[in-house]
């Protein structure tokens, strides 16, 4: 467990102190701002989240990757992947140690979004329901975007290609719902159910239903559960 | 300490290494001494547990480095040939890491870190920017993150490679007093290196160990031999006592497969015995179906090696 946090504290240190975080930071801000303000200057305004829900979960498949590209790919390019796997460290302590440092900034940034929630608040009378289901499909999302932005990382030494593989990876699972129609049939339905909409949305409206609950979790973990494979894998190469 | 049987290591179809066995004995410098890409790294990264041998085994301390990886892993400190750092980290923030991640509580880190520092002289240095420091001090860093364990074994794959020669000799030093307490093996293709550092060096050239000696007698170079393969069809009870009966030839191996008889010659290097042989093997009324030298001679790969310092 110490060599998790040794890990993960490392890169925590890395994210706070590189360009990169603060430029994902910014971005994400800046554009969920506009998000959020957008409906307000409508005549009749709603006081609700759902705007910048929407909007964020699309800024995010763009910035995901962005912040994990770094976390094996680096590794590998430097060549400190050979120190760190001649340590006596398990593989999925790796793992799951870069994991939670990428988990980290990425709830200071949803911290962060609070501020549009405070503001509601403060000047309106929002039903909170959907502002807390909302919150939590964000961060299950979030969470899952950041496990399909580690594997890619584990699988090449380039940033770039890690970040544009995830990004394609989460393209498909925001548009799996389309292929509900386009493939038709048990297939078609399968793939369907595996997009990330149709599981988001209902959070958004502020239903917390456990299927969607126990969707984000096994994304997580099928994703975590390659990265270790993958990295493992390295080893026979 | 360290005990390797038979590793073969293959990147795709491609071997790197085939059959090396070798032993370490606790406290001993073993120089591995090769020109570039005849099979080096690869070893040692196998001896490391950073990758498994295609076939073959290491033990470390009794450990198997693929079966027990994690015991033997904490029995190893590892310099690889490039040096990898975290660029952006200080010297201490990156030795207190890995300190870390080689299972060290954090008051031992302290007490050990103000060691190794003193030990590699690192001592102004302490809280620079590694990406900031020149490449020789780099090479210390690399050395105390290799040593900050106090591990058993030390790995250090060209340890004096692209420093300056003041740089060379205070890392040479070093290593030597390493030497001392722990159990040392490293790569060079440096020949006088191996003669100043090493208690026994192994010649490894594409893949293959091709000598074992002290560098006392390597570097008298009398040591070399010349391997022939010889492929005759005749009696091997008849054919063996001939072969061995040849002026210069030291041992011969005879290996029957299918009825072809194939004899593998090891005879002192520099006298070409092929005329010989097969003037024999005629005259004897034996057929000689194949005829040839095996790899290079000693001579030829020591001609491949610095076999001077380059100033």
């Amino acid at each position: 467990m110490r060599t998790v946090q040794a890990v993960a504290w490392k890169e925590i240190q890395i994210y706070f102190s590189s360009p990169t975080a603060y430029i994902v930071g910014l971005i994400f801000l800046a554009l969920t701002g506009f998000f959020f303000t957008q409906d307000l200057g409508d005549p009749f305004p709603e006081a609700t989240l759902t705007p910048f829900f929407d909007g964020a979960i699309v800024v995010f498949i763009l910035l995901a990757p962005a912040l994990t590209m770094r976390l094996l790919a680096e590794e590998s390019k430097l060549g400190t992947i050979e120190l760190l796997l001649t340590s006596p460290v398990r593989d999925w302590e790796i793992i799951i140690g870069k994991y939670l440092a990428s988990l980290v900034f990425f709830l200071v940034l949803v911290a962060l979004s609070f501020f549009y929630a405070i503001l509601l608040f403060v000047y309106a009378d929002p039903d909170p329901g959907p502002i807390y289901a909302g919150y939590l499909g964000f961060i299950l999302y979030g969470s899952a975007a950041l496990s399909v932005g580690l594997l890619t990382s584990t699988m090449s030494n380039n940033q770039i290609v890690s970040a544009v593989v995830a990004m394609g990876i989460l393209l498909a699972m925001f548009f799996a719902d389309r292929a509900f129609g386009a493939v038709g049939g048990l297939a078609g339905e399968i793939i369907g159910e595996m997009g990330v909409r149709g599981h988001f949305d209902d959070f958004s409206r502020g239903v917390i239903d456990t299927t969607n609950i126990v969707y984000f979790i096994s994304v997580i973990a099928f994703f975590l559960f390659l990265s270790i494979r993958t990295l493992e894998s390295r080893r026979w190469r | 300490m360290i005990q390797a049987e038979g590793l073969t290591h293959y990147y795709g179809p491609y071997p790197a290494i085939q059959d090396v066995n070798f032993g370490v004995r606790k406290g001993e410098i073993l120089g591995f001494l090769g020109p570039n890409g005849a099979g080096k790294t690869t070893t040692m990264r196998i001896i490391t547990g950073f990758m498994p041998p295609t076939r073959g085994t290491v033990t470390l301390d009794g450990y198997d480095v693929v079966e027990q990886s994690l015991e033997a892993r904490r029995r190893v400190g590892y310099l690889p040939e490039t040096v990898p750092l975290y660029t952006d980290m200080s010297v201490t923030g990156y030795l207190k890491y890995m300190g870390t991640l080689r299972g060290m509580s954090p008051k031992a880190i302290k007490t050990r870190l103000v060691e190794v520092v003193d030990v590699c002289r690192l001592g102004d240095y302490r809280k620079t920017q590694i990406g900031k420091l020149s490449k020789g001090f780099r090479q210390r860093v690399g050395i105390a993150q290799a040593i900050i364990h106090e591990p058993q074994v030390l790995v250090l794959d060209e340890p004096t490679i692209g420093i300056d020669p003041i740089q060379v000799v205070e890392t040479r030093r070093l290593i030597k007093d390493l030497g001392r307490d722990q159990t040392v093996v490293l790569s060079t293709h440096i020949l006088p290196e191996v003669s100043m550092l090493c208690d026994r060096v192994l010649i490894i050239n594409e893949g293959r160990i091709v000598a074992e000696d002290t560098p006392k007698n390597l570097a008298e170079g009398l040591q070399g031999v010349d391997r022939l393969e010889v492929e005759i069809g005749g009696p091997a009870a008849e054919v063996l006592p001939v072969l061995k009966g040849i002026r210069g030839v030291n041992e011969v191996t005879h290996v029957n497969n299918d009825g072809r008889h194939t004899y593998t010659i090891q005879a002192q290097a520099g006298q070409d015995l092929r005329d010989t042989i097969s003037q024999l093997v005629i005259g004897n009324g034996w057929s000689l179906r194949g005829l040839q030298m095996v790899g290079m001679s000693l001579e030829e790969i020591f001609l491949r090696l610095t076999t001077h310092e380059e100033l």
